[in-house]
């Protein structure tokens, strides 16, 4: 009998402020070990913690992104545990009035099209530090840099039901937070992490079966993968009659497998309180009016209206808007005169293949769009017009000084393609033969020959006719005819 | 006196000496309870596990007072993390009183009431949190004044029950406690506490009260209560009418539940403030049996922590525990509200203050309620509700009873410290301190 899959995930994304988010330190990665610290997140006796505004306006960004409503009252609790990364002996966190309930992310998943997940809800809170068992042998040694740092947790409703559909939504999600500029949303510097809740049950059950949690999974391709084993751990356990038990899962992206971290016994009670320290946060509604005002084109407004706008598919439209710098690249060479197709082309092709490289646009928009040009107008062919793309970067010069230093400007006039023509029908009088015997087909090995000839210069739309022309009408060149 | 030099005084006093211009407070000494932090000095809480940590910061409160001229270098013995109500549980000592060695000065503030007392200094800085300054402030026969909650910054005082914490002042004349509570009020943008109010201001003594209503609270005065504090309560009550005050009857109906409410949200509050004493950072730190992490949290805070301290440690992780919370913790956050309320309808209904008991007896003695810790618990019965509403009160001494000081407590409505010291300040000429009254 078959399993249906039941996924939610509690994604952690860490708000791009300049500074943590109860204290004025800075929140830079990669700095040398607790010295962006202070009284504050160090916990050291008598310090208090005090909201970081921005912290609070890119978590209601982000809340408002998903469609969330924001809630005009909050309150900040604190979630106790003892561990050596967390300085307080307990966490600030919201816990029974979060910032913002209730969202939804629509995208197409790849086994049911079109669906929308709901977003239960979105806290704030802060980041722990970091423990480092590798530094000193035998000791583990704690960077507080990082506690403190503040993160909004999204948390979404039980609602996907395969792992390449969990991996579709968080790709959709981000995409979401990056476009709100909430967050770099970067899982290799720690800024967006996920953890997921799966269980199975039979089709039509509408009863949840028992869940375990899986953390530890650093990109969306290990979400997919941790997800897909333990899948499959949990539909073999049942399968052979026996139970899922709660569990907490690590997956290991070596060998491709979860396995256990905590077991039920210990699981915590985090005896959640109010913080005393902090008063409920409290948003006016003029405020929250500004907020949402100040929302940028989100990514399905986007696609939607390149679609319409620019008669993009809707393939070209979800590639060009997969990234903002993308999409703002695309409208600019746009803009610059180049006709929408041709620039979706140059954007999907090598413009997005330095961007993946680099996270840079090596060629303005202005002078794609002057090279654009000269495709349009035959000066280059496209082939030579992508080599000169590939030297725009190294160089201030324009495209068509580029195309004429590498000899690349195609060559249409008729004493020269008809050089070309007599020289490779000169040199295949077979092939000539057999055309002229009915093989028709055979023209297209001619143009190739006089191309290579001529080192991709001749205009292949100019090269036909007089080829056509040599072949029909003219004498064929023979070395025997008496002159 | 936990932590003093001479030589760290005459530092503070060359420094007021070269302040361009004396401030309100130049040259008056100060001396700290042990739980706020200066840089100068070490902070201990009266606690093994804080023995020897120094902070790396100052004290808002403590800034301010320096700001304004005082000399504050001196730290006070104390109830460990301010847990108890005798200055009987530091790690470093007990307390004695000023006037009897055999009994105890209150608390938890035990060492700035005695030092006050004593003479040393003429004002110290307490903390609140359910009554520690005003109740060691009766039992010593000086002035004690707790402040609104948010009047002063709690920057760099260290937590007990977050909600409830309070810095508060003793000296010997309300003037000096209202000068003191003056310098150090107002919003700190460290503090998310602290309101944005018009700062406070030392109000001029009222040389009469015609006018003022004060209602005394009937749950404050039953009528077993101590003979010699009735006896000065009475004293009192007669002085605000010769004054020209009107006195009438009072009903603050769910008084009677503060110290059971307390003695749940503060131990809530501390379990939660107290984790950060976990050997990891800072303080001494014990390995532990095992080696690992969870043996070095037990050995560390079950050496560092005495037993008041674990007690409330252990409470209050029970009252927010799963399946405990609504029962406990969410039950007494409902009682606190109603308490609260009492005040509001009492002072709604056209009384300007309130007039009770500090303490129901005068000083105890060593070792008599400190294997009773709900008796001991008891000594609060007067002062906690005053907390648990967050409104200023002051207490001052209105007589003796066999040579043992006696206080007379008075509460005013949220931040209205100004009409509460003016008219303490009009009794304090007219009721004898150290008068004997007949039990």
């Amino acid at each position: 009998m078959s399993w249906e899959t039941v996924i939610g995930l509690e994604v952690h994304v860490q708000l791009r402020t300049r500074t943590k988010m109860f204290c004025a330190c800075r929140t830079s990665f990669g700095d040398l070990p607790n010295t962006n610290v202070c009284p504050v997140c160090l916990g050291l006796p008598g310090a208090l913690p005090v909201p970081n505004g921005e912290a609070v306006r890119l978590g209601a960004r982000a809340a408002m992104a998903l469609g969330c409503t924001v809630h005009g009252t909050s309150v900040f609790a604190r979630k106790n545990y003892f561990y050596p990364d967390l300085p307080k002996g307990y966490q600030i966190s919201q816990f029974d009035q979060p910032l913002a309930t209730g969202g939804r992310v629509a995208f197409d998943s790849p086994d049911r099209g079109r669906i929308e997940v709901g977003i239960t809800r979105l806290h704030l809170e802060e980041d722990a530090g970091k423990l480092i068992h590798d530094r000193f042998p035998g000791k583990t040694a704690v960077d507080l840099n990082r506690a403190g740092v503040p993160l909004a947790e999204i948390v979404s409703e039980p609602d996907l039901r395969s792992p390449a559909e969990a991996r579709a939504y968080l790709v959709t999600l981000r995409q979401i937070l990056v476009y709100a500029g909430v967050s770099d949303c970067s899982m290799e510097q720690g800024s967006l992490r996920v953890d997921a809740n799966i269980s199975i049950r039979r089709p039509g059950e509408t009863r949840l079966g028992t869940k375990a949690e899986v953390k530890n999974m650093n990109s969306f391709n290990n979400v997919e993968r941790a997800l897909e084993a333990e899948r499959a751990r949990q539909a073999t356990l049942l399968d052979g009659g026996g139970k899922v038990e709660q569990v907490t899962l690590l997956f290991n992206a070596a060998s491709g497998q979860v396995r256990p971290t905590r077991s039920k016994e210990e699981s915590h009670d985090y005896r959640y309180f109010p913080d005393p320290d902090l008063p409920p946060l409290v948003l006016d509604e003029a405020w929250m009016v500004e907020q949402r005002s100040g929302l940028p084109e989100l990514p399905e407004a986007r696609r939607t209206r390149l679609e319409n706008t620019f008669a993009l598919s809707a393939y070209d439209a979800r590639v060009i808007t997969s990234e903002v710098p993308l999409a703002e690249y695309f409208e600019a060479v746009v803009g610059a005169g180049v006709e929408p197709k041709t620039a979706a082309n140059w954007v999907m092709g090598d413009v997005m293949t330095s961007f993946n490289q680099t996270g840079q646009f090596p060629v303005s928009p202005a002078r794609l769009a002057a090279l654009a040009g000269l495709v349009r107008d035959g000066v280059v062919s496209h082939q030579a017009a992508k080599r000169v793309y590939a030297e725009l970067g190294s160089t201030e010069d324009a495209p068509r000084a580029v195309a004429e230093r590498l000899g690349l400007v195609q060559v249409s006039d008729q004493d020269s393609l008809g050089r070309w023509v007599d020289e490779v029908l000169e040199a295949h009088p077979g092939e000539v033969a057999r055309f002229r015997g009915g093989e028709a087909k055979l023209m297209g090995f001619f143009v190739g020959q006089v191309m290579k000839k001529s080192q991709g210069k001749a205009d292949p739309k100019g090269v036909q006719p007089v080829l056509a022309e040599r072949l029909t009408t003219a004498a064929p060149p023979d070395s025997s005819d008496p002159h | 006196m936990l932590h003093w030099s001479q030589a760290a005084l005459d530092a503070e006093g060359d420094r007021v000496d070269r302040m361009p211009a004396p401030g309100p407070l130049a040259g008056m000494a100060i001396a700290l309870k042990d739980n706020i932090v200066t840089v100068e000095e070490p902070t201990t809480c009266g606690s093994r596990i804080l023995s020897g940590y120094v902070s790396p910061y100052t004290a808002t409160a403590v800034a301010r007072l320096r700001a304004a001229g005082a000399l504050v270098t001196i730290k006070t013995n104390m109830d460990e993390f301010a847990m108890g109500s005798s200055t009987e549980n530091s790690a470093f000592g007990r307390v004695r009183h000023p006037l009897d060695p055999e009994r105890v000065p209150g608390g938890s503030s035990g060492g700035s009431a005695a030092l006050v007392a004593a003479g040393v200094v003429p004002a110290a800085l307490g903390s609140e949190t359910g009554g520690s300054v005003r109740q060691p402030a009766s039992f010593c026969g000086i002035v004690g004044l707790k402040p609104s909650y948010g009047r002063v910054s709690r920057y760099g005082l260290v937590a007990f029950g977050s909600s409830l914490d309070c810095i508060s002042v003793f000296s010997r004349t309300v003037d000096d406690a209202g000068r003191v509570l003056a310098a150090m009020s107002g919003v700190d943008p460290l503090d998310a506490t602290t309101l944005d109010r018009p700062p406070m201001t030392a109000p001029a003594p009222r040389t009469d009260l015609s006018g003022l209503r004060v209602g005394l609270p009937r749950e404050y005065f039953p009528p077993d209560l101590h003979a010699g504090v009735a006896s000065a309560l009475r004293r009192t009550r007669e002085a605000i009418e010769e004054l020209g005050g009107t006195v009438r009857e009072v009903s603050l109906p769910h008084s009677r539940f503060a110290v059971p409410t307390y003695y749940i949200v503060a131990p809530a509050e501390a379990a939660a403030n107290l984790a950060r004493y976990d050997g990891v950072r800072y303080g001494p730190r014990q390995v532990g049996p095992a080696g690992d992490i969870r043996a070095l949290y037990q050995a560390t805070r079950g050496e560092g922590f005495g037993a008041e301290v674990r007690r409330r440690i252990l409470v209050g992780t029970y009252v927010l525990s799963a399946g405990y919370y609504d029962a406990y913790y969410r039950k007494a956050q409902r009682v606190r509200a109603l308490i609260a309320d009492d005040f509001r309808q009492a002072f709604a209904s056209g009384v300007d203050l309130l007039l009770t008991p500090t303490t129901p007896t005068p000083a105890f003695r060593a070792g008599e309620k400190t294997e009773d810790p709900v008796a001991m618990y008891l000594a609060d019965i007067f002062v906690c509700a005053v907390n648990l509403a967050g409104l200023p009160a002051v207490t001052l001494p209105v007589g003796r009873s066999d040579g043992l000081p006696i206080g007379a407590q008075l509460i005013a409505p949220f931040f209205e410290e100004e009409r509460l010291l003016a008219a303490a300040a009009a009794l304090e000429r007219a009721v004898p301190a150290d008068g004997e009254v007949r039990g």
